[in-house]
């Protein structure tokens, strides 16, 4: 249809790319640099590796307990949405309750309001009632892998369904008909069926946890603060630690780039809601 | 088909969640946003104060000029990255080698924490260390100081926004584009249309609900700003970049004015809400009428 100029498109694309990775490639530059030399000219070349900003933040025993915290409360949060949202969407596609689609769309609005919203009536809620005894969820892991289903839940049970709504119904039937639980079913016929899709499902609501900032800094005061916040916590109006900021900023990104090949396809079907495939 | 008590007994985990932490939360914000309270004032009760905070509300210069200063945020991010995400699918419509990588590298900041991406960019553009000031200084004598000037800060947080979520838009776009027919094409390139009267009359019209969903979902995402703006900016200086959720993080939330703060909560929720549903109406359910 057109004619083809190949190296005029590598030529652009190669321009576009160094636009995407130079800010991230800058990142790890500013976190081996001393700091000494943040302020004169800058290289854009590294010519020599300054390690001491990495040994600081694995050896700040706070630091460690953010980085501790985040890894539980993603992981935490990763599993527990991932196994209710998959029983949820075996309920949803196996079983004939009523008014479901109504309660499928209820459970994906939940994503759409603007978290920034829930900040006052959770940060209360979880002060004054949703509590028993002494123990409040306010700054404990356990609350903000609660919080953030709000958040996970609903693009759980939105990627999961497909999914398990693919995996033949006959399968269950036999089996119901040899006898089996629908506990059994579940776990020994339709889980390792779906296991592609929920592997995908925990992956990115892993870093979608991880990812997580605002509600954390609110929600949390010590005990359970996550590495986001740790983060913002080097950013003062008296002088920042540029060197540490941009370490942490480092590990923080460090679990997403991993996984980002493997999900790599699946981002762009996650972020647009299914509304575009990836 | 086994018993329906057992489906809602594996809805059940799911449904308690969402209830406690979603359903609860809106209706004790609303509930709130018409009662008077604050801890820490003399009188610390709760007191029904009926629509007080949102005549209140309508003369918060702070929160209007948020609200102004967001509307305008939205509006220059989700156009600017409308425009360079169409032109880059166009432009990876072409073959060339490698384009599956170029197309990951594209793909990468998709998946960084906002947060990150403020962080990255603070350390890009804070004068006397940041690159870019640097840069700009040395080769054309311009000062870009995202600490005093507005109109920089606010220019930095959009260009932060294009580089963040650009490819979202240009992987959209490719969706789009990859699935059109080729018949309508080759027929007006046959009948003699130039390349503009193709974008204008076949393109455009074809990717429509595409560019909507597209917008849709950019918009509300835009709306919600708040992580990547609080780092680079803090919202400064002034309100140049007090966008309305750092505006609840920053001024709402720390003062103990519980009342005003679900007030000016709601509003945002109420304002989010509106936007989708003119969006949805104007723009999305006259399409599925017509189809």
């Amino acid at each position: 249809m057109q004619r083809q100029r190949p190296w005029l498109s590598i030529l652009f694309w190669v321009l576009i790319s160094f636009l995407t990775l130079f800010p991230i490639y800058w990142l790890f530059v500013i976190s081996v640099k001393p700091a000494v030399d943040l302020f004169s000219t800058p290289d854009l070349i590294l010519k020599s590796f300054y390690w001491d900003n990495y040994t600081e933040v694995l050896g700040d025993r706070t630091l460690r307990g953010y980085m501790l915290n985040s890894l539980i409360v993603s992981t935490g949060n990763a599993v527990l949405v991932t196994t209710l949202g998959f029983l949820a969407c075996y309920a949803l596609t196996r079983y004939d309750l009523g008014g479901k689609e109504s309660i499928f769309f209820w459970m994906i609005t939940n994503r759409m309001a603007p978290p920034a919203v829930f900040l006052l009536p959770l940060f209360l809620l979880m002060t004054k009632y949703y509590r028993i005894g002494d123990f409040t969820l306010l700054d404990t892991k356990i609350g903000l892998i609660l919080v953030y289903c709000t958040l996970n839940l609903p693009f759980a049970i939105w990627t999961l369904r497909p999914t398990v709504e693919g995996i033949p119904k006959e399968l269950d039937e036999a089996a119901y008909v040899d006898g089996a639980s629908a506990w059994k079913v579940i776990t020994e016929i339709v889980f390792p069926l779906a296991r592609p899709g929920v592997a995908v499902t925990l992956i990115l609501t892993w870093v979608f946890a991880w990812n997580e900032y605002l509600l954390a800094a609110t929600l949390t005061n010590f005990n359970a603060r996550t590495l986001t916040t740790g983060l913002s916590e080097y950013v003062t109006t008296t002088g920042t630690e540029w060197g540490i900021m941009a370490t942490i900023s480092v590990f923080t990104l460090i679990p997403a780039l991993i996984v980002f090949s493997l999900v790599q396809r699946h981002i762009v079907t996650g972020l647009t809601f299914g509304a575009v495939k990836g | 088909m086994q018993s329906n008590k057992l489906g809602w007994c594996l809805l059940a985990p799911t449904l308690v969640v969402l209830f406690f932490f979603g359903v609860i939360p809106f209706f004790y914000v609303v509930w709130l946003a018409f009662h008077q309270w604050n801890p820490f004032a003399v009188n610390p009760e709760i007191v029904f104060n009926g629509a007080a905070n949102f005549r209140q509300l309508v003369f918060d210069q702070g929160f209007l000029a948020s609200l102004g200063v967001t509307i305008a945020f939205v509006f220059f991010a989700v156009t600017t990255e409308l425009v360079i995400g169409y032109a880059l699918a166009q432009a990876f419509m072409r073959d060339f080698p490698g384009k599956a990588f170029f197309r990951t590298i594209h793909t990468l900041p998709l998946i960084m924490a906002p947060i990150i991406v403020g962080s990255i960019w603070k350390l890009m553009t804070t004068p006397s260390i940041g690159i870019i000031p640097q840069f700009l200084d040395n080769w054309f004598g311009y000062d870009l100081n995202i600490g005093q000037s507005a109109l920089a800060a606010f220019t930095v947080t959009v260009i932060m926004d294009v580089w963040h979520w650009t490819p979202l838009v240009t992987l959209t776009m490719i969706a789009a584009l990859v699935s059109l027919p080729p018949d309508p094409f080759e027929q007006a390139q046959i009948d003699g249309a130039n390349k503009r009267q193709i974008f204008w009359h076949i393109t455009l019209p074809m990717i429509r609900p595409a560019i909507l969903a597209t917008v849709f979902i950019r918009l509300m995402d835009a709306l919600r700003t708040v992580d990547e703006v609080l780092m680079l900016t803090g919202g400064g200086p002034g309100s140049a970049t007090r966008y309305l959720g750092v505006h609840i993080f920053k001024e709402v939330f720390p003062k103990t004015n519980y009342g005003y703060g679900s007030a000016v909560s709601v509003i945002v929720l109420y304002l989010t809400i509106v936007v989708c549903w003119l969006l949805f109406v104007a723009l999305i359910a006259p399409r599925n009428k017509k189809g």
